[in-house]
């Protein structure tokens, strides 16, 4: 590669010092070229290139800034492909902004949460503003002419509901064994593990078996709402409903409200029935007590208003869950990149809404006296 | 216009990329059956074909994105269809400019640019700035456009930046995958310019699918045809014109291959004077 003659010279100063590069040139070589041409003393060189072979923009960039930086230094024996690389790109020798922001650190931060807090306030003022659309869309749509599409509303509670069943109910079978082993291993040290049966009646109609739920739908369908919606707006499928006359909040978002609402007291009673179901299981073989026991000790302990709580709560669950993904797929814009960031916060904020609905209900419950 | 040495004329010129009887299949439905391709060393090779031929296919077969059902593909000598091939080394002597760009999202234009240089070498940071930075004056970029994220840039930009990151290691090939594609007129001319111009200096060989006749018209060197799952026929405008088969003619010497030829007879008349 490049190889470094120091010239003899007479003395005089003015000489320019002479740097013999050899060999090729090239991108692969830079690094010991750089160096090379770095640790040459201060003052003008003369770079002698005729023996070289092989020659890459990087290579004449090197050479190009060597002779910038080193007034009065010069080229030669360079081939005429290597003077047009050379000039090439001298030519491309402009200005360039490298990093997106050189402000400093702690005002980037600054302005940063600033924006942050905006973006919040505004989501939110959105939000509000998207459900109340919502609702006044429903009920027009409700009394027009045409009505719901039911169509629509019946294929999205397949897809949020019957196809969730298998998930869901595993899931709150094995919530159901949870509960009844560890509520078990901990009333045995009083000897009141009948009162498991408590437990599990009372912790799953009321609480456990709609709230699991909801958050299973909120990974599954709220995920689901804002990736489809996204895409659509995306690829102006969106944009071409609103020319053809269509209104993308009566086709797209009324169905998944309405079939998510009606699917989810559903989909939470036979949640809270397999989560019985385990229990049930567990006290058998663990604690000996009969099925049949076990189902009439049950009908006992949970009064109808657990039953009725958990129900009433469903509908409000799936209603904040549908509305949520909805938002977050109609909030898409730009690139395929928003998609995926508004699909991960229609999941982290579905299923926020969702613990924080039900604790106001549960406050809200025992206030009016159901406890 | 480079008059590029048509590689009849120099025989002992070894093409770059060599193709032989590629066959790709999708399920039941066969894309190419037994297609031949040479790529010679600097040229421009224009690749026609009607929606669906299988010029991407074809495209991601050579880069080794498809594995082919049958067939030999070599670049720089090298065999793309062995397994324990270096892909790597091969890798690094193109560059591939993706129909959309394919830029990373979640980098500026100048990181993107760096990626190769830092995946491959062990450069100084500041050579890394300077390279970069010289690339995207290059592919005519505006110096700011460096700290922009792709988002932030129109269709043409993003071209230009993914043109700037594929040629980021100064590579000897490159795959060109409708470059001109989206762009306006003007936009789409100034790209034919910068392409013409970048394989003059860096001495590139371009495979370069395309649907705009402007292009094939004005720096091609040589143009392929595929049809009828291979390559129907390769050769010159001029001579492609010639041939006598429906779908070429229709192609060239259809309202808008006449009107580009028009353009190209005016362009050089203009040039000429």
């Amino acid at each position: 590669m490049a190889t470094q003659q120091a010239d003899a010279g007479d003395g005089t100063r003015s000489e320019p010092r002479r740097v013999v590069l050899a060999g090729a040139l090239t991108i692969d070589r830079a690094a010991g070229l750089e160096r090379l041409l770095a640790e040459e003393p201060e003052g003008a060189l003369e770079i002698d290139l005729a023996a070289v072979t092989r020659l890459d923009t990087v290579g004449a960039w090197l050479v190009h800034r060597a002779l910038r930086d080193r007034p009065g230094s010069r080229v030669t024996g360079a081939s005429a492909d290597a003077r047009r690389l050379l000039a090439e790109v001298a030519e491309a020798d402009q200005p360039c902004s490298i990093r997106p922001d050189t402000r400093p650190a702690w005002l980037r931060e600054l302005e940063k949460a600033g924006a942050a807090v905006i973006a919040a306030a505004s989501t939110m003022g959105a939000g509000l503003g998207f459900v109340g659309t919502v609702l006044l869309v429903t009920v027009r749509t409700a009394v027009s002419k045409r009505g719901i599409r039911w169509h629509a509303v019946s294929r999205q509670m397949e897809e949020t509901g019957i196809d969730a069943l298998g998930i869901v109910g595993l899931m709150s079978f094995l919530i159901g064994i949870v509960i009844a082993q560890q509520g078990a291993v901990q009333l045995e040290q009083f000897g009141a593990q009948i009162y498991t049966i408590n437990l599990i009646g009372r912790a799953t109609f009321r609480e456990l078996g709609i709230l699991l739920t909801a958050i299973m739908v909120a990974g599954r369908s709220a995920s689901a709402f804002a990736a489809q919606i996204g895409t659509m707006k995306l690829n102006e499928e969106v944009d071409a409903m609103r020319t053809i006359g269509l209104d993308p909040v009566e086709v797209l978002v009324v169905p998944r409200v309405v079939a998510l609402t009606v699917i989810m007291p559903l989909i939470g009673f036979y949640a809270s029935i397999l989560a019985i179901i385990g229990g049930g299981l567990l006290c058998w073989t663990v604690l000996d007590i009969p099925p049949a026991s076990y189902v009439q000790r049950i009908r006992e302990v949970v009064p109808m208003s657990d039953f009725w709580i958990g129900m009433a709560k469903a509908p409000f669950f799936g209603a904040v869950i549908a509305m949520t993904g909805c938002f977050q797929g109609m909030q898409v814009v730009g690139t395929a990149e928003s998609v995926g960031q508004r699909t991960t916060m229609a999941v982290v904020q579905s299923i926020f809404l969702v613990i924080v609905l039900d604790a106001f209900f549960a406050v809200f419950f025992t206030a009016i006296g159901f406890v | 216009m480079a008059e590029a040495p048509s590689p009849a004329a120099t025989p002992g010129a070894a093409p770059v990329i060599s193709v032989r009887g590629l066959v790709n299949r999708f399920g039941s439905q066969l894309v190419h059956d037994g297609l031949d391709l040479d790529v010679m060393e600097g040229e421009i090779l224009g690749v026609v074909g009607g929606s669906g031929s299988g010029k991407s296919v074809l495209m991601r077969s050579i880069i080794g994105l498809q594995t082919p059902v049958a067939g030999h593909i070599t670049v720089f000598g090298e065999e793309m269809t062995d397994p324990s091939r270096d892909l790597l080394a091969v890798s690094r002597r193109w560059g591939v400019l993706f129909q959309a760009g394919a830029l990373f999202s979640g980098l500026t234009v100048a990181e993107n640019v760096q990626v190769p240089l830092r995946e491959h070498l062990a450069l100084s940071e500041t050579l890394m700035d300077e390279i970069a930075a010289y690339k995207i004056a290059m592919v005519g970029l505006p110096g700011e456009a460096g700290a922009k994220y792709p988002a932030q840039l129109s269709g043409g930009m993003r071209k230009r930046a993914a043109l700037a990151r594929a040629l980021a290691m100064d590579p000897a090939l490159l795959f060109l995958d409708e470059p001109t594609a989206g762009l306006d007129p003007p936009g789409a001319a100034a790209f034919d310019e910068l392409i013409a111009t970048l394989r003059d200096t860096m001495r590139l060989t371009i495979f370069l699918i395309t649907h705009d006749l402007d292009t094939l018209m004005r720096i091609c060197d040589r143009v392929a045809v595929i049809a009828e799952k291979r390559v129907l026929a390769t050769g010159t405008v001029a001579e492609l014109t010639r041939l006598d088969h429906p779908w070429i003619r229709d192609y060239f010497l259809g309202p808008r291959g006449r009107a580009a030829a028009g353009a190209r007879l005016a362009h050089a008349g203009a040039r000429g004077s």
